[in-house]
């Protein structure tokens, strides 16, 4: 079906596509391994060498209560790519099921559903976010949550358009006919069939979690410390930035990497996903 | 949000000073007689909201307001309370009666004169109730503001009360400038007329606020001909600017204070002790943090030091009361001790004990753990919760800490006794009273008594020494209410901070007084040859 | 048409009662009163003090009261007045609006400049190491965190090469320059800003435009316009970057609310005097009338920006009706 072999040997060809996924390898291995990867505690505070530069004690230098920016960056992963990952599950969830009852009912449900999905779309993403946090207190559960509720909107749209089509084919109609339940024609036949522009969002939907993160934690509406997100280790090196640079430089290029590569997969995913493509 | 200062105390950098500086060349202090002109740029974080000291209560609009007008009263230099726009202040006998003699060489800027009718009326908005005015508490004490003649005005107090002194430091306003209009949304609000060494020239929102020199300034026209308030919210760009030489005085944080000499090329640094606290302080309402016991191991578990070289680097001073040296109340108190040993010994007496071996104490059988809740926006108490996080940890207690946005902090945690620690800082008036802080009658929801304190023999100084006016004895009270507090302390005293800031070296006569840098501002001034900006007069 | 425009208007008016409402009910759930900045933490201000202040602000209402006095206000245009300062909140927003419209009008203009240039040549040279090179710039454009690549261009060029001033809007001397020295003051101290606000954005577009060029270079038409032995210039430049570029309308119409809306991030970073600020402050403090007003113009205008979209689009693609 989807990950035909053609479909996956064109993925490894696109150079920089690949090159993205196997720095998504990198970072989500890290991620997972991070204990054994990691050379010091990354909570472990060593006062007196507080701020000091690379070295090889600490390859990327120490932060300002002289804890080990190489091991925080490592456990950074953790959070960095589960908020990234949880936030785009929630995307998902509420995009796929809003946009496939939206599509699937039409009708009144469907007015109903986009009118809200409008009314969503109405304010400013960061507003909403700001809005909706002041009810939490900031935690990296929230953060996921608050990412998760806010991004939904344009994929129900595309679930929407998507299952509109489809529901007009004739393996629908079939089914129908043949009395399957409605949740199973909606999940087993024609979310199969849509999966392609949802994949898509998916990557983007990452890079861009990844980054409205970051975001969040110059506002200071992150996790709580000790736990640190790249974003925050990023903010925290704001402050030092003209006299501790590998504070903010480290974690800026694992948010930027991050990103990129997410959005390269997305991009390739796309262009190879698209039935409209007949070029090899 | 930073600490607040009350605005009248509001002296350019901070209240108050030790004395303490870091001056890399003492400016010479007669290169020729002192010339007008040139510019003073320095930034604020947020932008001014009211520029009416009766109603601004933040501290950019203090910072703004405490140029433009004056009080009756102000300390002076060495912290003593003296006359501002009164010639002369005298307390009757029983304490019920203020009289002040106005000076009457003073004028608003708008040219008119100033006289006890602007006191009067400063007064009476004050008290009225539909005046939108943090400020009304001291005056509603006043049972009649009696204008005696032009130049005369006497307070009348239903009881003695020693603090009301300093509360006549509020800034008097123009009657002539607010009659007839709604006081809370008065054109003067944005444009305002004082009496102060400078007139407002132009304010523009979120960019900057121009003031220029008044030239009928009744203590003299100051010599810097602007003085330029940039709103640049962010601190390290605010560094940058002044790296730039864009600014010519910002606050610095302990790491920019300490950062390379190189970047100072241009300015002097100063560091003044303030009169604000930081304190990790327990919610009394909660077990086991009502124990004396427990705080006393957390205390003896907490390496201040740490805190103090890790988080100000160097740049504040540890004392275990409420008072700094600088305060005329102070009393020097021993000095918290570090044994994590002994304050595990004192937890295992009451009830801790690590029986499942995981390294971290069971309190009467069952995991324990406690949240410290702060605000956020305060680095220095963000770290210090990290620290003290670290320190717990070795003695095995397990600490969370919770940051939280200022307002959502105030009224879910602290109005609800949600909490079980919080770390916080008080910035006290220079008036030793801090009834409202420890008092126990002072405990209800939005009441600053929030860790439910409660001692009588505090709550009962705390009452004398607010009624009575003779400093020695006032002296002798809050010295016993700082000994009962070492034997039963309210919280954890962490630090008092100093305040940091760099000044442009081209300022002359510019002096360290113990009340601060800026107490002397009126009479810097820059030297032809370093003259930066030029105005056209 | 006009019967199709009457309709979306009606539309709109229920999504607008929905904004405002939703805005109303999460302003009230969100814990802090207006009263806190002023007068918490602050040893002089007592609690009777602070009773009065939130009788004052009208906050000891019931939830619905204060929604029906505030939308009976919004009728007549009046947004209520800001706690912070008194002013009318109207006033306070149109004080914003040439600074942030300044800003973000010039950063869509770079933003097309800058993406449909390399949109069309990632489509037309699909594949070619320059489109590849092109679309890995502009994916790390979109990738870098914004505050942390304005500090480092603000210490770059700013401190070191002391090209650029740092932040602000204008110099503090601006009142006495001349007109064109007034106008290259404001220029520095937007470039900054103006770069920073547009690397993030215009890598979306290029990409839609690279997608929009591939589909329009297969359709049929084109290869007409090949066999009639136009040259590769003129069909690309003539028949497909026209139908290429209609999304644009649609990615401008959905961009009006951002006109207006600011970056918080960029503003705080270049103490630059925006929308962005005034509604981060606003939310902070709890400034009602601020907050709400903000709302509900920015959903006006994202509704308006919509239904101008699809009128556009229509005039603009003759395939497209409504009725």
């Amino acid at each position: 079906m989807l990950f035909e072999k053609i479909k996956m040997k064109k993925l490894f060809r696109n150079k920089p596509a690949f090159c993205a996924l196997i720095l998504i390898s990198i970072i989500v291995i890290t991620a997972v391994f991070a204990p054994f990867i990691a050379t010091h505690d990354p909570s472990a505070q060593d006062l007196p060498r507080r701020l000091s530069a690379p070295s090889a004690a600490h390859l990327l230098g120490t932060d300002d209560l002289g804890r080990d920016v190489f091991s925080r960056t490592v456990y950074g992963a953790r959070v960095s790519i589960s908020v990234g990952f949880f936030a785009v599950l929630i995307t998902l969830f509420i995009g796929v099921i809003l946009g496939m009852v939206s599509g699937y009912f039409g009708g009144w449900v469907d007015s109903v559903i986009m009118r809200f999905t409008d009314i969503m779309l109405c304010f400013p993403t960061f507003f909403l976010i700001l809005i909706v946090i002041a009810f939490f207190e900031p935690s990296i559960i929230n953060v996921m949550v608050v990412i998760g509720i806010t991004s939904w909107t344009g994929l129900a749209r595309i679930v929407r358009a998507e299952v509109l089509s489809i529901r007009e084919r004739e393996f629908v109609l079939a089914s129908k006919m043949l009395a399957v339940s409605k949740t199973r024609l909606l999940f087993a036949h024609i979310l199969p069939n849509a999966v392609s522009p949802i994949i898509v969002y998916a990557a983007i939907g990452m890079s861009a979690a990844v980054l409205t993160e970051s975001g969040l934690s110059f506002l200071g509406l992150g996790a709580q410390p000790p736990m640190s997100s790249w974003g925050q280790i990023l903010m925290q090196g704001k402050d030092y930035i003209y006299v501790a640079w590998w504070l903010s430089l480290f974690p800026g290029i694992m948010i930027l990497l991050t990103v990129l590569s997410f959005n390269m997969i997305g991009e390739a995913l796309r262009d190879i996903l698209d039935p409209k493509d007949s070029k090899i | 949000m930073k600490n607040k200062l009350i605005p009248f105390l509001f002296l350019f950098f901070a209240a108050c000073s030790s004395g303490v500086t870091d001056k890399k060349h003492e400016s010479p202090q007669y290169d020729g007689a002192p010339v007008y002109g040139d510019a003073f740029i320095t930034a604020i974080a947020s932008d001014a909201s009211f520029l009416n000291p009766i109603l601004a209560s933040d501290t950019p609009s203090g910072a703004v307001n405490a140029m433009l007008f004056n009080g009756l009263l102000k300390y002076d230099e060495n912290l003593n309370i003296a006359c501002d726009l009164a010639e002369s202040f005298e307390v009757s006998q029983d304490g019920l009666v203020i009289t002040f003699r106005l000076k009457r060489n003073v004028k608003w800027h708008d040219g008119k004169p100033f006289t006890a009718k602007d006191v009067k009326f400063t007064y009476d908005i004050l008290v009225d109730t539909n005046t939108k005015t943090p400020y009304s508490s001291s005056f509603m004490l006043v049972k009649e503001l009696e204008i005696v003649d032009d130049y005369t005005v006497k307070a009348h107090y239903e009881q003695p009360f020693a603090p009301n002194l300093e509360s006549w430091g509020m800034s008097i306003i123009a009657e002539h400038v607010f009659r007839g209009t709604n006081f809370n949304d008065a054109p003067a609000n944005r444009k305002p007329v004082g009496t102060g060494p400078y007139k407002f020239e132009s304010w523009q929102t979120d960019q900057k606020i121009v003031l220029k020199a008044n030239p009928d300034y009744f203590e003299g026209k100051p010599y810097l001909s602007k003085y330029i308030i940039r709103i640049v919210p962010d601190s390290s760009v605010q560094f940058l600017e002044l790296r730039n030489e864009s600014l010519d005085s910002v606050d610095l944080t302990p790491d920019q204070w300490n950062a390379y000499d190189s970047f100072f090329k241009s300015y002097d640094k100063y560091r003044q002790a303030t009169f604000s606290f930081t304190f990790l302080g327990f919610n009394r309402l909660r077990k086991p943090f009502d124990n004396k016991d427990f705080m006393k191991a957390v205390e003896l578990a907490i390496n201040k030091k740490d805190i103090i070289d890790g988080v100000l680097l160097g740049t504040g001073i540890e004392i275990n009361g409420i008072y700094p040296p600088q305060s005329w109340a102070y009393k020097e108190i021993p000095k918290s001790e570090y044994d994590p040993k002994k304050a595990l010994d004192i937890l295992k007496s009451i009830g801790f004990l690590d029986i499942d071996n995981d390294g971290y104490l069971e309190y009467n059988g069952k995991p324990f753990d406690f949240t410290i809740t702060t605000n956020q926006g305060n680095k220095q108490r963000e770290l210090s919760a990290e620290i003290i996080q670290q320190h717990l940890k070795k003695i095995g207690i397990n600490v969370n800490i919770r940051i939280i946005e200022f307002s959502t902090f105030i009224n879910q945690y602290i109005a609800k006794r949600e909490f079980d620690a919080v770390i916080i800082g008080w910035s006290t008036t220079l008036d030793p009273d801090q009834y409202s802080l420890w008092h126990s009658g002072q405990t209800a929801p939005r009441q600053y008594n929030f860790l439910s304190y409660n001692n009588p023999k505090i709550d009962k100084l705390l009452e004398q020494a607010r009624t009575t006016f003779d400093m020695g004895k006032r002296k002798k009270m809050y010295h016993e209410i700082q000994d009962i507090m070492y034997e039963d302390p309210p919280c954890i005293f962490l630090y008092f901070p100093d305040s940091l800031s760099a000044l442009h070296k081209r300022f002359r006569d510019v002096k360290d007084f113990p009340i601060g840098v800026g107490y002397n501002f009126i009479e810097w001034w820059t030297p032809r040859a370093e003259v930066k900006y030029s105005f056209q007069e | 048409m006009f019967n199709y425009l009457i309709k979306r208007l009606i539309y709109s008016i229920p999504i607008l009662l929905g904004i405002t409402i939703i805005t109303f009910a999460v302003m009230y759930c969100t814990p802090g009163k207006p009263t806190d900045m002023i007068a918490d933490f602050n040893i002089k201000v007592t609690s009777e003090a602070k009773e009065r202040l939130v009788r004052l602000y009208g906050l000891d209402k019931p939830i619905h009261e204060q929604y029906w006095n505030w939308l009976k206000r919004i009728v007549a245009l009046d947004f209520g007045n800001s706690f912070k300062d008194g002013r009318p909140a109207s006033q306070k927003i149109i004080e914003r609006l040439p600074a942030t419209v300044l800003l973000n009008v010039l950063s869509i203009f770079l933003m097309l400049i800058v993406a449909i240039p390399i949109g069309v040549y990632s489509a037309v040279q699909r594949y070619s190491l320059l489109d590849r090179i092109l679309t890995v710039m502009v994916f790390v454009c979109f990738s870098v965190p914004a505050f942390w690549i304005a500090l480092l261009l603000m210490i770059v060029v700013g401190l070191w090469f002391g090209w650029l001033p740092i932040s602000g809007l204008v110099s503090f001397n601006f009142e006495n320059l001349s007109f064109f020295a007034k106008m290259w003051d404001l220029a520095k101290h937007l470039i900054l800003p103006l770069v920073v606000s547009t690397l993030g954005s215009f890598a979306v577009l290029s990409r839609y435009i690279r997608s929009g060029m591939l589909d329009a270079l297969r359709q049929d038409y084109i290869k007409t316009a090949y066999a009639k032995g136009l040259s590769k210039k003129q069909v690309i430049f003539n028949h497909s970057l026209k139908n290429a570029l209609l999304p644009l309308i649609t990615i401008i119409g959905l961009s009006i609310p951002g006109l207006i809306g600011g970056s918080f991030i960029i503003e705080t970073v270049f103490s630059y005097p925006g929308m962005g600020r005034l509604g981060y402050d606003a939310i902070m403090a709890r400034d009602y009338p601020v907050i709400m007003g903000i709302g509900v113009i920015s959903a006006f205008l994202t509704l308006l920006g919509n239904i101008i979209a699809d009128v556009l689009y229509s005039a603009a693609d003759p395939r497209i009706r409504y009725k």
